[in-house]
Order: C-alpha cells, then structure tokens, then sequence
C-alpha cells in the first residue's frame, strides 16, 4: 500500500512542478493584474501541494514524527512569507518570493531526506536570514550613504577574502569557510554583495577609459585571491558579474570581448600554472580515468542523475547518499535521483524565471546605481546556477559551488537570500518610480495650466520641482506603512 | 538586454544537454562497472540468461527449492573471457551488460502481482552476436597455445567468436579464484583478445602501405632488390630466416614480407604523417567496444632514429596492439574503408523471448578511402595466392590476409604467430585475427588456425 502511495505521488509531485513552472512564465503574458494576482495564488497553492506530498512520502517511508513537524514548520514559513509581502511589501515582485519559497522547498524536502539534522539546521538559518532580509528594503530606502561607499565596499571585499585566504583552515582543497566561535563562515559569500556595490558605485557616473581600469584592478584583485584560495567557483561568479557589469555600464562590446578573451587566457595560463585546475579539468574529460581521486564525486552524481531518470526513482528509494558532499555540490544529483529529471529541469526553469525578472527589474530602474546593483546581483546568482548544474552534470567542469537556495550552507543561503531582498528594494522602488513619473506628468499638466495664468506665483512651481529622491521616499513611507 | 538573452541561451543548451544525457548518455553509465546501484537491483530481479546467436544458453541462472541462486556457464571454458564472471567482481558481458540482466521487462501485471507477493520479478535475456560454432572451432584450432582469436563480421561489425587462452571454468570461479589471483604471473582472467598487447610483427605492414600510399607513394612503380637485410644508421634488419627475394615489385615484397623493403620504407616515411596514419587507423585512441579493452600504441615522430623508424615499420620496435584492434583494421580492409562499429550484443528480450532491445549494424568511422580499401585488399590477395599464406588457396571461398612473425621479449624464445585476414574477397563475409604466443610463424602456425575457422563457416 505505501509503496502504491510513493509511486502515485512521484508523479503527482511532478506533475505538480511542472505546472508551478509554467506559471512561472505564463504570468508574465497576463496584463490584467487580477488575473496576474490569480495566477501568483494558484503557485503557493500548488508550492504547498507539492510539500504536502514530499512529506508525507517521507513520513511513510520513514515513520519519522519530525517529518511532519518539519512539513508544518516549512509550510508555516511558506504561508508567512507570503502574508508578511501581502501586508507590508505590497509592491513586491510575488513571483521572485514564490520562486524563492519553492526553491527552498525543494532544498528543504532533499535535505530532510538527506540529512534530517542539516535540514532543520537550514531551517534555522533561513528563519534568521529572512528575518534579516525584511528589513533590507527599509534600509535601502532610507539609507542614501550606500551610493558614496563605493571605496569602502571594494575594500572591504578585499580584505574579507584575504583573510579566508590567510587564516582559514584547508578544506576540501579549498580554503573557503572561515570559523567564527564553532560557526563556519563563507566570507565570499557576503563579498558577493560587496563586489556588485563596489562595482555600480563605481561604474556609475564615469565609465571612461581610466574609470574601468581601475575596476579592473579591484575586480582582478578578488579574483586572484580566490583563485589561490583555490575557490575556483567563486572566482568565475566574481569575473563574468564583473564582465557583464563593465560591459552594460559602457555599452561596449569591445569590453565584453576583451574580458571573456582576457578571461580565456587566464583560464588556460590557470590551466598550466595550478595543479587543482589540472585535476579538474581531466576529471572533466574523462571521469572514469581518475575514477578512485577526483572523478568520483562527478561520476558518482552521474551514475545518481541516471538512476532516477525523468520520473526519478522516489524519496528514499534511490541511493543519492554516495554522493560525496551531496547536501552542497552536488545537491542536484541528488534530485535527479530521487524527484526525477523532468523536476529538476522545471527547476532549473525556475531559477530561469527568477533571473529574467531580476533583469526585467533592472531594466526599468532610471537610477543607474540600482539597475547596476540588479543586474549585477542578477548575474552573480544566474551564472551561480549554471555553474553547480552544469559541473554537477558534466557540461562543464566541476567547480565546487552551491546551488542558491537549494544547497544546505548557511552563508550561502542568507546572502542569497538578502540579495533577493536588496532586489525587492529595487523593484519596490521602480513600482515607486513609476507612480511618480505619472504624478509628474500630471503635475507637468498643471503647472501648465497655472502659468496660462499671470496670477499664479513662482511657489507653487517650486514645489513641484522637489527633487525625485525626495519623492521616491514618500512613496516608499506610505508602501511600507510602517 | 544582450546578457539576458546570453544567460536564457546558456540555460536552454544547459536543459538540452541534460534531456540529450538521460536520452543518449545516460546507458553508458548505468552499465558502468563502477555503478554499485545495480547492485541493489539484485533483491527484486533474478538476473538474465546470456545466450549465442542460435539461442543456445552461455550463462543463465538456476534457483534451487530452497531460493538459493546459482549462476550457471553450460560450456564451461568455451567463452569464458567473454561472456565473463558475475561472482568476485564482474567481468566481460556480465559485467557490460549488467544493468540489462538486472532490468525485468515481463508484462506490467505479472511485475505488479510479483511484487505484491513480495516475489523477485525475472531479468531480460542478452541475445549476442557469438556463433557457438566458430567459437568452438577457433577454441579448439587454437588448441594448446596461449593466445587469441577473434571473429567478426566486417559488412556489420557482429563479432562472431572471441577465445582467449589461457582460460577458466567460471562455473568453479569460487573455488579457483585464490589461486588465479595469488600469482602475479597468472594471467588467466586477462582477456587476450581485447587487452593482450603484442607487438604486431608483419601484420602492421598493412598501415606501413597505407602510409607510404598517403605520402604519395605509387605501388606500381615501385621497384626494390632485396639483399636479405637492408641497413640504415649503424643499424641492420634481416629478412626472416635471412631470405633474400632479389628484385620485387610492391605486391611481391608485401606478399613475401619483406622486411628488408619495408625497412627502407620505414626510413624514407615522414615520422610523423606515419603517425597520423596509424592514428587513423586508432592506435593510440579509444576503441568502440563495451568490454575492457587495451589501447594500440605507435609513438614515432621525426626525430626518431633509423634504426626505431625501420623496426616500428615492419611492426617491431614499441609499437604494440590487441587482436581485437587487428582484426578491426582488417574489417575496414574488407568493408571499403568503412569501419562499422563492432558489437557482441545483438538484441535484449523479457525471459519469455519477446524483443525489447534490438542493436543494428551502424557505422563507426572511415578509416581510410574505398580506393585505398581496395588496393590493401587486392595486396592481401596476394598473400594468399603467391605468398606466406598460400595455404588458403584452392579452397571453395576465397581468402586474402597477412601473415605476422612478431620477435618479442630477448627474442630467444620462439616468435609469435599472427594472422589476421578475410573470406570471399568480392563480397568479404568473415574477418579473422589470430595470435598464437611463441609458437613460430604466422606462415606455419597462425593461418592453419584461421583456415580451420574458414572451412568451418563454409562446410
């Protein structure tokens, strides 16, 4: 009987996921925004359909009470979530906090299976880190000193990562975490934020030749600290972000296409200078050939993604736990495994979806410091993705890197998490923009009208002409309503 | 605007490339020996039987009254690398095609009902491409020599028959197995046909003619006095048995092997173009079977000395390859140039004989042009009718080959013997590779072997 019940829900879940996914792009065509509203609803219902299902599997196949109470604690953060958006952020993108909200299902529903202790570990830490991203649109709203922090930013960044790269302890042939009273710390982690602010401060106002040299030699400097500290991964999220933003900030193809060729080079000169980026490299080509050192991991996790096929094989049916660093790496094998194929490719479609809204949002801030921070945010967790699948599967080499949201790792989710946050700033701050600049017209309209008449004063002008920032705050007070 | 649409493009060949791995990629790994996955399958399914091309059984498994499995090999020694050994580790097709014995495709209800009883369900059968005829007849031709046979088909790729010598009962594995692993020197389990490394003698004067023909040599013009030894760089190469054949046309001197000629020709060939012709011909490189195998080597390049540049052309020196590399050569010969991908397995059905997975012959690569096919062929035509394999001649087929004498070792024991070579010339049916270890020549011990094999498929 239970095991008609896992079977039948395996592909109830997929079902489910696929359709979640396709809303996740049909929303976009609907310009009535009841029907948009409509649609946003109908994903949390299937989000929750989705855990429900995952769970109670689990439950069966384990017996384990905990299953439950982590479903209730995973749906209650879900249904959270959305009312505290719906109540104070009502200007929010709901798709970015849906999209958000699955892809931490789904790395709540493997972990519990992997690993019950880490998931309700991660559950911890995503409480914190949302706790803590609530209040981010509030700060960048009120806090005009972030645009003149450039220097201190690239500093800042800097120095975070040498110091990982002095002081932390080797693991996993990388020096990537930092320990802080029995709490490991991934310092990249938080310069990633950094990294996209220094950048946009920058890049800003002068995109002159001088300008992006100088860019260059900050962005260098964080990559070739990762690059020793053996953060391969890390490295390459840091240089494309920093290609994509120097090109979009010039508007140069000419800076794309040095940095990729620059970037080319040092990959091969990086090829020839460094062991690991050898090792990689051939585990890449031929997996099998270095099968008992360093192709285990990436032929293990495919031996995984072909187990499960497109239906995958059920919770607790396959095997994902030889797997080598499952719970971060190489946590989409895992779903491969066990939620199938078509669901982890939905998922993939997913983080797609929350990308393009990322660049949407970017693209329709006038504030040329934000749509820099958006995009650059953007890419950073877009190039992320690509990164852990595409190693995880074999495109590509395997680089060691989280998949956002997903992948157990406290660092990496609380930053991921704020960066979506800075992101809803923005785009709470664009829904703003967009009210002012019809108020404006309408004002402009006005104002018109008064100069036909002589007996108006200067005054009211004036006080028309109050400086956008000025505006922009007043709207983000009564949003916020707080 | 541009990076957004270079991400989505990024994603969708990423998506794509996952759809095209558990479409096409994903069989690769799962009949990997290294996944222990299969392992688990174990518990629900009676693993397959293994049969030949006419149905006999080569391996299947008896379940006693009590449950207890035991996996039984009928013909013993017969096909023992090939079809291999699934206690202590896996080799062979037990090992390749794991995943498929282990995999039930009996009818959907009789799979539910089972398992509802809490009964194993019954794995596919692997139907191969092995003829328990030639198999037996290359066995016993092969008869108390260490050494390999290997029978293909070259208009399809099927291998007909695959021996190795020395051998084991796999039906006695458990008990023997200590002792076949204790000895370093014993090397019983090694399948010779596909990992045996030899040096390939005068069979390799096949890619030295190839060569010389891709750097513009014309055979027809060719004219060599051969004194019984020719010397380059201090360094002398003998005929065999210090044969002298006097004034010779090309064919003459690949009919009677003349060293001496090839020697020359080794010396006068650009080291490295002579590469990238063995290359071609995939020494160095990957071969297309699913079964362990040993790559080819040939490393000449153009600094390489004359005196290496002569051995290596009348394959001595370090070239080394397996009987299985041979005969795939000697397949492209027979096909036109065209190499078509060899295969051992021809379909999958359920226990109850039903087809679920059938292989056809496809293409594998060009090794070289049909004009350059068909001139290696009528040379090796030649062997046949006017030289060292003259014994297949005036039979009721017609055969063409090359004969190989490969010197190995401190050269004091006796020379290897090889054969490799091909029936019906017009319309070429069967390859044949053979290596006899330390038995004499090609010319007395290895084509007596493959001529048994060739009157065995006509008779």
């Amino acid at each position: 009987m239970i095991n008609i019940i896992v079977e039948l829900s395996k592909y109830l879940i997929v079902i489910l996921m696929t359709l979640f996914t396709f809303q996740c792009f049909t929303v976009f065509k609907k310009s009535d925004e009841e029907d948009r509203k409509y649609v946003l609803r109908k994903q949390i219902i299937l989000l929750l359909f989705i855990d429900t299902a995952a769970y109670l599997v689990m439950y069966l196949q384990t017996m384990d009470f905990n299953m439950l109470i982590m479903y209730l604690q995973v749906a209650a953060y879900v249904v959270v979530i959305q009312v505290i958006y719906r109540i104070f952020y009502k200007k929010a993108s709901m798709l970015l906090v849906n999209d958000m909200c699955l892809l931490l299902s789904c790395g709540f529903i493997i972990l519990s299976r992997l690993d019950f202790e880490m998931a309700e570990k991660q559950f911890a830490i995503v409480v914190v880190g949302t706790v803590l991203s609530l209040l981010v649109p509030v700060i960048i709203r009120k806090v005009k000193l972030l645009k003149d922090l450039t220097w201190l930013y690239g500093i800042v960044g800097i120095l975070l990562l040498a110091a990982v790269l002095v002081l932390a302890p080797v693991t996993g042939g990388a020096n990537l975490a930092l320990k802080l009273g029995g709490v490991s710390f991934q310092l990249s982690e938080v310069v990633k934020i950094t990294f996209v602010f220094f950048m946009a401060g920058i890049l800003r106002r002068n995109t002159g030749f001088k300008n992006v040299v100088i860019t260059t030699a900050v962005a260098g400097a964080h990559v070739l600290i990762l690059v020793l500290s053996r953060d391969l991964g890390s490295a390459l999220v840091f240089f494309i972000t920093y290609v994509v933003m120097v090109y979009v900030a010039t508007k140069k193809p000419l800076y794309a296409l040095a940095g990729l060729g620059g970037g080319a080079a040092a990959s091969v000169l990086a090829y020839y200078l460094f062991g690991h980026v050898r090792q990689r490299v051939v585990a890449w080509k031929d997996p099998f050939s270095v099968y008992e050192t360093n192709g285990y991991q990436i032929v293990q996790s495919l031996f995984a993604i072909c187990a499960g096929g497109w239906f995958g094989t059920g919770l607790f049916n396959g095997s994902p736990d030889t797997i080598p660093v499952v719970t971060q790496d190489s946590i989409f094998a895992a779903i491969c495994e066990e939620l199938g194929g078509i669901f982890a490719i939905c998922m993939l479609l997913v983080c797609m979806s929350c990308f393009l809204m990322i660049v949407n949002i970017s693209m329709k801030m006038s504030n040329k410091f934000y749509k820099m921070i958006a995009l650059g945010l953007g890419t950073e967790y877009a190039f992320q993705v690509f990164l852990t699948v595409g190693g995880t599967t074999k495109f590509i080499p395997l680089t060691g890197i989280t998949l956002p949201l997903v992948s157990y790792g406290g660092s990496s989710v609380i930053c991921t998490i704020v960066m979506l946050a800075i992101i809803q700033g923005l785009y709470i701050l664009r829904e703003d923009e967009g009210v002012q600049l019809e108020r404006q017209k309408q004002e402009r309209i006005q104002r018109q009208e008064w100069e036909d008449q002589p007996s108006q004063s200067k005054r009211t002008g004036a006080a028309g002409e109050k400086s956008l920032e000025e505006k922009i705050e007043e709207e983000t007070e009564k949003s916020l309503r707080w | 605007m541009v990076v957004s649409y270079t991400f989505v493009a990024i994603f969708l060949a990423l998506i794509g490339y996952i759809v095209y791995f558990n479409t096409r990629l994903s069989e690769e790994f799962q009949n990997s020996p290294y996944n222990k996955r299969q392992d688990s399958y174990e518990e629900q399914v009676v693993r397959g039987d293994i049969t030949a091309s006419g149905g006999e059984i080569l391996a299947e498994t008896q379940i006693d009254e009590e449950g207890n499995e035991t996996r039984v090999y009928p013909y013993g020694n017969l096909f023992s690398h090939v079809v291999g050994y699934t206690s202590k580790g896996r080799s062979g097709l037990e090992s390749s095609e794991n995943y498929h014995l282990l995999t039930s495709h009996a009818g959907a209800m009789e799979q539910v009902q089972k398992e509802l009883q809490d009964e194993k369900n019954m794995g596919d059968t692997i139907v191969t491409t092995l003829d328990v005829k030639l198999q037996q007849t290359a066995y016993d031709a092969l008869g108390g020599n260490n050494g390999a046979v290997v029978v293909m088909e070259p208009d399809t790729g099927k291998i007909l028959a695959m021996v190795s010598k020395p051998d084991f009962d796999p039906n006695t594995l458990n008990e023997i197995w200590d002792s076949l692993v204790s000895e370093k020197s014993n090397t019983n389990l090694l399948n010779r046909a596909t990992q045996g490394l030899y040096p390939p003698g005068s069979t390799f004067k096949i890619v030295t003619t190839l060569a010389y023909m891709r750097a513009g040599g014309n055979l027809n013009d060719f004219y060599f006095d051969c004194q019984g030894e020719v010397t380059n760089g201090g360094y002398t190469i003998h005929c065999y048995n210090n044969n002298v054949h006097g004034a010779e046309d090309f064919a003459a001197a690949f009919a009677k092997s003349c060293n001496s000629a090839f020697a020359q020709l080794g010396v006068d060939l650009d080291g490295d173009s002579f590469r990238s012709t063995a290359e071609e011909l995939l020494f160095n490189e990957k071969l297309p079977i699913t079964i362990p195998y040993s790559k080819g080597s040939f490393v000449l390049d153009d600094s390489t000395p004359d005196a290496l540049a002569m051995q290596t052309a009348i394959g001595q020196g370090d070239t080394v390859t397996s009987p299985f590399h041979m005969a795939l050569i000697t397949c492209a010969v027979a096909n036109g140039g065209n190499l078509m991908e060899p295969y051992l397995v021809d379909r999958i059905e359920n226990y109850n004989g039903e087809q679920v997975k059938k292989y056809t012959p496809s293409a594998y690569r060009e090794l070289m042009s049909a004009d350059e096919a068909s001139v290696i062929s009528e040379l090796m035509q030649g062997v046949v009718e006017s030289g060292t394999a003259s014994r297949l001649s005036g039979k009721n087929y017609t055969a063409a080959g090359k004969t190989g004498t490969a010197e190995h070792g401190d050269m004091s024991g006796l020379p290897h013997a090889w054969f490799v070579g091909f029936s019906n010339v017009d319309n070429p049916d069967i390859v044949v590779s053979v290596i006899a270890e330390s038995a004499g020549t090609g010319s007395d011990v290895a084509v007596p072997i493959a001529e048994q094999i060739f009157d065995a498929y006509y008779n």
